[in-house]
């Protein structure tokens, strides 16, 4: 992992000391000299890429060349308010797009079941910064009803960190004001994001529940007579869950993508904002450390989700 | 045996159908496509009925597009592309030229309006499907070759082969999509060109999985190995017996592909790292939109576009997708609990 | 059909008081699709499926027997209609037609009074929860008995289809079971409610011929002590020549032949019931016109109509 992201910003043909440094510092050679070397860009490239594994070892994800923190002070800003808006959504886009799902594919070809199907097809079809922006214009701009960008409004301090997500560290702290304050900053771009989530889920636990319901045992389960609501989450929905499970894994990933652009429009100061101020700037050491985050992500997120497969799963559990 | 009572297609009862169920799916299956006289529109009884029935047989189409829901996003595809072919005749105006009072709200001189340099939004818009269109096209084709010729590759010769390209594969997936692309923009430079050298980096491996499965699961069936006792060749008998038969499914990928290209291509414009002004891509348009939000129609309009370009492809892609896979589609029977 | 229908005379049909014990099917119709393009599927059935009698159902695929077994379930597809008749007459009371009945009450009885068990136990079992799970849950629906009183009953039941070390066997999830092993859960979870009418759709053909015939052993067992009246529906003669005590066989589906076992394996008087049984690679045993309970042929002979 580290290994890619680090050849890949490697490989990068422009010269991070002329993006680092402007058109005017980049002119004179004595800068630019020092520059690269205190960054470590004078030496070989494997030498480099040690040094970086070595300083991982120690915690240390170099200094970023942009706003001159260590990465690593960086990250642990952006990453909470980048994981406090992902969980939201990821949490709501389950309740909604799974029950939306598996209620279509009850009502297979019956009204709801085609509207239902419509909406997801436009909530996946929808530009995400596109709707990011309309969502702003309308409830803040033209309606008032939503607060501005950021994550909470200037008048009120953060608080006291424990997780770094805001509503819950409030919460602990007992500021239910800033509680609330921070809740309302989540629900715009929330929404905009559950819309594509939702869009997805829809999609693919409709056809999983369908494939279920030609199952057996279903049929059998219905035999034995048991109330409608019984079989579908006794049976139905148990039978489902292993490739739902694959998609909100899928879904999960696609949304660090739409959280890229959505906080963009918000002002949101997550991962994926930093990940577009460093990849604009070419600052490789903060390039290399939101590869490094992502890649955490996304093995402890496959780990989570094999692990709950043999919960669920006896058949999994036995190999 | 006495004459059946469904008519021809009743002597497939007993060739196929395994159960009672399945015998009638075929058949209702077999009377829509057929189009038979009774089910012709209402009260077209008489000869009425029977040249309606003439007249659509006559204009037949491949059953999938013959849902209203296909049937509308083919028509909206068609639509842009004949846009992006003829709009040098359609649009108002230059895209260009900024002969226009700035910021003006849409009316009847410049219906969407004119944007923050005096240009009119309707003939950009308009000119952005020359731009989206053709990149998507060429980002799809291009990622749908590369990613079936690798993972064809690897299912087929598997080992060491498979190893590399797979492992290859599941790094890429590992990123999420726009923030590798935007990694690889920023560093190749801003431009439409490297926007879709870097989405073709992070597009190829969903072809290259789906290819791969179909083809390990091909590899094994009795023709391709009767093929390969016949002395064929590997590569001959990849080409003659295995990609024909698992060709569809990729296709069907690329369709649903192509509304998500035009959606990156769009939102890496969007960050600014595709398009570069005065370029009228619709990604760009609506960040201009960000700078003026309060002037809605800069963006509202080129988001429209993507939006009706992207759910057109999706229908399209879906009724493909339920014709290839009868599970999903809507003529299975239902289960009611 | 004509042909059929042409040599197929009014047969005298085994004698069933009508107040006897059991199910009554009389012109059950069921047709599929569109309303102007319907398919029908059963063209008016009788059958009787009188209490500690089994009572064979035979044809080929397709030619509506499963659908007949499904309808009295009341799990006929969706979008289906039905006609005619079907009266049920058990020990807790009776229905003058299951076909009148709401879907509430429907849910009622099925299960209840009617219960049922499937060709493959390995796709017929949930494949992700214990047997435990599968076999209390029909009983605490309908029966309302504790969790406790839930496991005790299973653990009898177990012990009834005789399924090796019941306690064990409760934890377990279906893979953990050969077929055998699973057919004879699937038949503890079948008379978990103490139903009166068992149906048993090819019980049998999903497994080892070694295991069938302890399979059909248990099934003759359980209708003579139970009182049940069940109704076997298979393709194999085979398996009908040992185990029923009265023989239907369908074609498109209508009735072209029906009697005791011994009058139409042994003097059909359909061409069809003729052709099928000539199908056999081995003529069945058969010994009489009395059959004798848990009769089994000497060798087990499976056939596949398809």
């Amino acid at each position: 992992m580290t290994l890619v992201t680090f050849t890949l910003a490697n490989l990068v043909p422009a010269d991070p000391a002329q993006a680092a440094l402007g058109e005017r510092a980049a002119s004179d050679p004595a800068i630019v000299a020092a520059f690269r070397e205190a960054q470590g860009l004078d030496k070989p490239v494997v030498t480099q890429y040690l040094v970086y594994i070595g300083h991982l070892f120690q915690g240390n994800l170099g200094t970023s060349t942009q706003s001159h923190n260590p990465v690593s002070q960086d990250l642990s800003v952006a990453f909470p308010a980048t994981a406090e808006l992902a969980l939201f959504v990821i949490v709501f886009s389950i309740i909604i797009g799974v029950g939306l799902g598996t209620w279509a594919a009850l009502r297979q070809n019956r009204f709801s079941d085609q509207l239902f199907r419509v909406l997801s097809l436009v909530g996946i079809s929808i530009p995400t910064f596109w709707l990011a922006l309309a969502a702003f214009y309308v409830f803040f701009y033209q309606l008032r009803l939503a607060p501005g960008t950021g994550r909470l409004s200037a008048s009120l301090q953060a608080p006291p960190r424990v997780t770094g997500l805001y509503t819950v560290d409030a919460l602990v702290a007992g500021q239910y004001t800033t509680f609330f304050n921070a809740l309302s900053h989540l629900i715009l771009p929330g929404l905009v994001l559950i819309l594509y989530t939702v869009g997805l889920l829809v999609r693919f636990s409709r056809s999983a529940v369908l494939d279920v319901l030609n199952q057996e045992y279903v049929l059998a389960a219905r035999a034995k007579g048991l109330s409608p609501s019984r079989v579908v989450f006794r049976y139905v929905l148990r039978g489902a869950s292993l490739p739902i499970l694959t998609i909100v894994g899928l879904a999960f990933g696609s949304l660090l993508s739409g959280t890229v652009l959505t906080e963009q429009v918000f002002g949101w100061g997550g991962i994926g904002q930093y990940a577009y101020k460093s990849a604009t700037t070419l600052d490789l050491p903060a390039v290399m450390g939101v590869g490094l985050v992502v890649g955490v992500v996304y093995i402890l997120t496959n780990f989570i989700i094999d692990v709950v497969y043999g919960v669920i799963d006896p058949r999994v559990r036995v190999q | 045996m006495a004459k059946p009572p469904g008519g021809a297609s009743d002597s497939r009862l007993e060739l196929e159908a395994d159960a009672a169920a399945t015998a009638v799916y075929d058949e209702v299956q077999d009377d829509r496509a057929g189009g038979s006289g009774g089910s012709a529109g209402p009260g077209g009884s008489g000869a009425s009925g029977v040249s309606f029935s003439a007249l659509r047989n006559r204009l037949r189409l491949p059953p999938t597009f013959r849902r209203p829901m296909a049937i509308i996003g083919m028509s909206i595809i068609v639509l842009w592309f004949l846009v992006a072919i003829f709009v040098p005749w359609i649009a108002p105006y230059d895209p260009l030229a900024q002969q226009f009072d700035r910021l003006q709200a849409p009316n009847a001189v410049n219906w969407f309006g004119t944007d923050s340099l005096g240009r009119d939004v309707l003939s950009r818009t308009l000119y952005g499907a020359r731009i989206s269109l053709p990149l998507a096209l060429i980002l799809v084709v291009a990622s749908a070759i590369i990613g079936s010729v690798l993972g064809a590759v690897a299912g087929y010769f598997g080992r060491a082969v498979d190893e590399i390209i797979m492992r290859f594969s599941d790094l890429v997936f590992a990123f999420p999509t726009i923030i590798l692309a935007m990694i690889v923009t920023a560093a190749l430079g801003p431009s439409l060109t490297n926007a879709v050298i870097a989405l073709l980096l992070v597009s190829w491996p969903s072809y290259a999985r789906v290819m791969r499965s179909m083809v390990l699961g091909a590899r094994s069936r009795e023709y391709v190995v009767a093929g390969r006792l016949l002395g064929f060749s590997p590569f001959t008998s990849l080409r003659r017996d295995i990609l024909p038969n698992v060709a569809a499914p990729v296709l069907v990928l690329a369709t649903l592909d192509f509304g998500n290209a035009i959606l990156l291509l769009s939102g890496l414009s969007f960050l600014g790292l595709g398009a570069t002004p005065p370029t009228p891509e619709w990604g760009a348009m609506v960040a201009d939109g960000v700078q003026q939000f309060s002037d809605w129609w800069l963006a509202a309009f080129p988001g429209l576009a993507i939006f009706t370009v992207v759910v057109a492809f999706n229908l399209v892609g879906d009724a493909l997708r339920d014709s290839l896979d009868p599970r999903t589609a809507g003529a299975v029977q239902g289960v009611k609990i | 059909m004509a042909e059929y229908s042409a040599d197929t005379q009014p047969r005298e049909v085994p004698p069933v008081a009508p107040d006897a014990r059991g199910l009554r099917l009389r012109g059950l119709t069921l047709e599929l699709g569109a309303k102007g393009a319907a398919k029908q599927i059963l063209r008016g059935i009788d059958l009787d499926i009188p209490a500690g009698s089994i009572t064979g159902l035979a044809g080929e695929s397709g030619s509506g027997k499963t659908m007949t077994g499904l309808a009295i379930c009341g799990l006929q597809p969706a979008g289906s209609r039905l006609g005619g008749t079907i009266s049920y007459t058990g020990p807790r009371g009776s229905a003058p037609n299951l076909l009148a009945l709401k879907p509430r009450a429907m849910n009622a009885l099925r299960g209840r009074e009617v219960a049922m068990i499937f060709q493959d136990p390995t796709a017929s079992l949930h494949p992700m929860m214990t047997i435990e799970g599968q076999l209390t849950d029909g009983m605490r629906h309908h029966l309302k008995v504790s969790r406790t009183e839930a496991r005790s009953r299973a653990l009898a039941l177990l012990e009834r289809v005789k399924v090796p070390e019941p306690a064990t066997a409760l934890k377990k999830y279906p893979h953990q079971f050969s077929g055998g092993q699973l057919q004879r859960i699937s038949i503890a979870i079948a008379l978990s409610s103490e139903p009166s009418v068992l149906i048993a759709d090819e019980p049998t053909t999903a497994l080892d011929v070694t295991v069938q015939a302890g399979i059909l052993r248990l099934l003759r067992e359980l209708c003579d002590s139970l009182d049940l009246a069940v109704l076997l529906v298979t393709h194999d003669l085979g398996v009908m020549s040992a185990l029923a005590d009265t023989v239907t066989v369908m074609r498109y589906g209508e009735v072209v032949e029906h009697g005791t076992r011994y009058q139409v394996i042994r003097e059909p008087r359909s061409e069809y019931t003729r052709a099928l049984i000539d199908a056999l690679p081995h003529p069945p045993a058969e010994e009489g016109s009395t059959p004798a309970p848990g009769a089994l042929p000497p060798t087990p002979t499976r056939t596949d109509l398809r």
